[in-house]
């Protein structure tokens, strides 16, 4: 059927899209909703965790409104309070969690090591819908009244006297989780049994030795939110004392068992996009990393060790001083293997041949803004500058630079490189590295005086302040409108790009990853024939005979 | 506090002991921070440029890596953390870890308000006067949900956890006016939970304890009687009528007629009464209308207001200047002496029943 389904060294003009690919096979409703295709539920994700990313972005800006004047003015409190905490839930659990492991993890993994799909293809969708049940649930919180907890949810300010959604939303993120959980089950076991044959741990390339370190922390740690909810619901609806000193119980508690979790979530949100960093620096200075199996190994010590740092949070909250100083050691202790990453990349391009394509940019950017945010995070870890920092600005932009600057910036990257396999079509690079740099400037420009603000005293959660702070929030709000507009034009340009775009060949960029030889976008089952892998991870120096063999092997009889 | 400032304060006054120490470990991660910052980025903008691509898919040479490379860039930043570790631990002990020679204040943070008491008594809320050079120490707890009380120009700060105790220390260096705010989301009016510690030398504390910054108790009342409390607005005090309530003027020492045709002396007991529970004792002619002052009025400025009152009234013959005893009883006055009810004789020096 597909005897013109890639070609070994077509550019960009002469690139054809194959007669039948996963796009195409199939284009009623139900094709798509009752897809067990990897790829098909990756676009699913796309299109819903756009949309909370979308709606998470305008409760931020109307954030960033009403810190444009130091009176609490364009709206009441109470609102503010909602608009907040709506904010940090919808971008915790519905967009940086789900948004690298989901949809770049969904499509693209499975293609990397050779395989058909994901081992548990109807779990997959599964976890789709328990995300799509989990989202609709919240956002029926939000639009019932809202939750004003803050997305930590302390008690008893959330068990006894909030008078919000607590229980609706709280549900929400509950069965939202059981969606994560699904996802790491599903990738660990595929990277376990269905490699092609041939790919070994150490050929695999580091963005699926990223997904698996994930997976870890998804299935061990996404179960003690999920109790957490559970006793929180428990105390709200029942009042059996668990957390509320009122009721007998300890409200400290409460905070250890919300952070044995959200520690190890935030590396559920940013491992993988480390693990698009290493794909992007590696195939854009054509060179393998530096140092691999260092950058393998550093993602399981990071999985492992952010279980063990959840009190760094509590530094200031009655925690015992003891207590605190194992957790500050450990902290540090996590911090060196995100070193020897960033160390490796940077070496990586020694001696490369590197190209400034989209994808590229945001790697760099992604390297340089995580190193503030990684730095900064050692100031939060030290126990005797963390008493004046803790629930100031200045963590506010810590976490910021990691997660938008980390976290974002990877997924960004991941998309427009991977973006000719999805939607078979090339973005247009000018506007592409127009966002780019709109989001890198802008970003900068809305986070950076956020430390100043946190170092001067500014607690965070706040809609008024003093006077004498607001030339650094007006700085921070133009940079949100800039940052606002980075991220808005991709959705433009690669909408349009999917409809009228230029189409994409196989290997655009003459890349060595499996996922490169097969036809941009792939067919249903990604390869025709299952292929061998001979090679080591991101081998450049034999593209040209690989892509000669997938064109041989993919022609069907 | 108002004036414009032509450049970004980058940090908060030092007024503290330890307010130096913590910006010092601060400059030490800025340094580290600056330091990996400039040399990364230095080195990823120029492997970029002077390796940028020559050929469109050039093949460069393959480098697989270095043991030397990644065990010294290991090594080295664990080191560092190591020193941070050491310096901001031995911090927190300083900061956290009570001194004993300590002057004990307590701090009760509720929604949305900061009350805070001192040695002496002396309570305040939303504002807290502190001499220099003073170890001070407070108990702290909440009546509700979890604040946290941070004083950014000391550096410290901590939450206070409902049904325990927590603490915190500082001893103020600098003396001046600083913000006081609320650190642990609490809730609607978070944002508001905030107020100002004044530091002051040891003598403009003492005499800020013995009332009101060393004004004579009458000239203090005036000022509560007037600004503070309001109540001027309903008594006036040059015996004209027409207020909502009876004027002060003439009042002290006298014979009051009440609503309910008894009369009783007006003396110090009954102004207090009538402060703390306005409807007991309703004086003819005028509505029971006062609201209650009882919880918001401290046992000083009651002093301090009747004092003020018995000053529009000529001085009382036999009684005792500037009485601070509640419970005497004024001797009787020249006038001849009226017979009251039983009744109020009964219910003279105590509230009544409720």
């Amino acid at each position: 059927m597909n005897t013109e389904s890639i070609t070994a060294i077509e550019t960009v003009g002469e690139a054809k899209t194959p007669e039948l690919n996963y796009l195409n096979n199939g284009f009623s409703l139900k094709s798509w909703l009752l897809t067990r295709d990897h790829k098909r539920i990756a676009i699913l994700y796309l299109l819903t965790v756009s949309a909370f990313f979308l709606l998470g972005g305008l409760f931020a800006m109307m954030i960033r409104l009403e810190l444009l004047t130091p009176k609490s003015d364009l709206m009441n409190t109470g609102t503010y309070n909602k608009v907040f905490t709506q904010h940090g839930i919808i971008m915790v659990f519905f967009f940086l969690i789900p948004v690298v492991p989901a949809i770049l993890g969904n499509f693209i993994l499975p293609v990397m090591i050779g395989a058909k799909d994901l081992a548990f293809p109807r779990i997959n969708l599964l976890s789709w819908y328990i995300y799509i049940l989990g989202g609709t649930l919240t956002l029926w919180a939000l639009a019932a009244g809202g939750v004003d907890t803050g997305w930590t949810f302390y008690v008893p300010y959330s068990s006894t006297f909030s008078n919000s959604y607590v229980m609706l939303a709280g549900l929400g993120i509950f069965i939202n989780g059981f969606s994560s959980i699904l996802t790491g089950l599903n990738f660990i076991v595929t990277v376990h049994t269905m490699r092609a044959p041939g790919m070994t741990w150490f050929r695999m390339p580091l963005f699926v030795w990223a997904n698996y370190a994930t997976s870890l922390v998804m299935i061990l740690g996404t179960p003690v939110i999920a109790i957490t909810v559970l006793l929180l619901a428990l105390e709200r609806a029942a009042k059996v004392g668990i957390f509320d000193p009122a009721l007998g119980g300890d409200p400290i508690l409460f905070q250890h068992l919300f952070w044995f979790y959200s520690h190890p979530a935030v590396y559920i949100m940013v491992l993988p996009a480390m693990g698009v960093i290493s794909e992007l620096i590696a195939n854009f200075s054509r060179k393998p990393v530096f140092g691999y199996s260092f950058v393998a190994f550093s993602s399981l010590a990071i999985a492992v060790f952010g279980f063990l740092v959840w009190g760094h949070h509590m530094f200031v909250s009655g925690q015992s001083m003891y207590a605190g100083m194992v957790f500050s050691f450990l902290t540090m202790v996590v911090a060196v293997p995100s070193a020897i990453k960033v160390f490796n990349w940077a070496a990586t391009l020694y001696q490369g041949s590197i190209s400034y394509d989209t994808p590229m940019l945001y790697a760099l950017g992604f390297i340089g803004l995580f190193l503030i945010g990684g730095l900064t995070g050692l100031f939060l870890g030290a126990m005797g500058l963390v008493v004046h920092l803790t629930d100031t600005y200045f963590v506010v932009a810590h976490f910021h630079y990691v997660m938008v600057g980390g976290t974002v910036l990877g997924y960004l990257g991941g998309l427009h490189l991977w973006w000719p396999k999805i939607s078979g079509k090339m973005y247009p690079e000018g506007f592409g590295k127009l966002s780019a740099l709109l989001v890198f400037v802008g970003f900068n420009l809305t986070f950076f005086p956020q430390f100043i603000l946190g170092y001067m005293g500014m607690p965070r959660r706040y809609a008024a302040y003093d006077e004498s702070l607001q030339v650094l929030n007006i700085l921070s709000t133009a940079g949100a409108s800039i940052l606002g507009s980075g991220m808005f034009l991709p959705v433009i340009y690669l909408t349009w790009s999917f409809i009228a775009g230029e189409k994409a060949p196989a290997n655009p960029w003459m890349l060595p990853g499996l996922e490169w030889q097969t036809s941009s976008p792939p067919p249903t089952e990604n390869f025709h024939v299952t292929p061998t892998v001979d090679f080591e991870a991101y081998d450049f120096d034999h593209i040209g005979e690989k892509m000669e063999e997938a064109k041989e092997r993919e022609k069907v009889a | 506090m108002q004036q414009q400032q032509w450049y970004i304060k980058l940090f908060p006054e030092q007024a503290s002991t330890m307010a130096l120490q913590v910006d010092l470990l601060y400059f030490y991660l800025i340094a580290i921070t600056l330091f990996f910052t400039v040399l990364i980025v230095a080195a990823i903008i120029y492997f970029a440029v002077r390796y940028r691509e020559t050929e469109k898919f050039a093949t460069p040479k393959r480098i697989e890596g270095s043991l030397k490379l990644e065990l010294s860039w290991s090594f080295i930043p664990f080191l560092i953390s190591m020193s941070i570790f050491g310096w901001g631990a031995y911090l927190y002990f300083q900061l956290y870890r009570m001194p004993t020679d300590t002057m004990e204040f307590y701090a009760v943070g509720k929604q949305w308000m900061w009350k805070f008491q001192h040695p002496t008594g002396q309570r305040e809320i939303n504002e807290l006067h502190v001499p220099i050079g003073r170890k001070i120490r407070l108990t702290m707890t909440t009546e509700d949900v979890l604040h946290d009380l941070f004083f950014p120009s000391f550096r410290t700060k901590a939450d206070v956890v409902p049904g325990r105790y927590t603490y915190l220390w500082f001893e103020a260096t600098l003396p001046g006016k600083y913000p006081i705010y609320c650190a642990e989301y609490c809730g609607l009016n978070h944002s508001g939970m905030g107020g100002w510690v004044y530091v002051m030398t040891q003598a403009d504390y003492d005499k800020w304890l013995s009332g009101n910054a060393g004004l004579p108790p009458e000239q203090a009342g005036e000022q509560l009687f007037k600004n503070t409390y309001g109540c001027a607005s309903c008594h006036t005090v040059d015996g004209s009528a027409g207020g909502r309530g009876p004027t002060m003027k003439d009042v002290f020492g006298k014979e009051v007629m009440l609503a309910d045709n008894s009369k009783i002396v007006a003396d110090e007991n009954y102004i207090r009464e009538s402060i703390e529970y306005p409807s007991a004792k309703i004086v003819a002619g005028h509505q029971a209308i006062m609201p209650t002052f009882k919880g918001q009025i401290s046992a000083e400025q009651m002093n301090q207001l009747v004092a003020y009152i018995k000053t529009l009234s000529p001085p009382v013959a036999g009684s005792s200047g500037g009485s601070t005893n509640q419970n005497t009883r004024p001797t009787p006055t020249p006038t001849p002496a009226t017979t009251t009810t039983p009744n109020n004789n009964q219910r003279g020096n105590q509230p009544p029943n409720r």
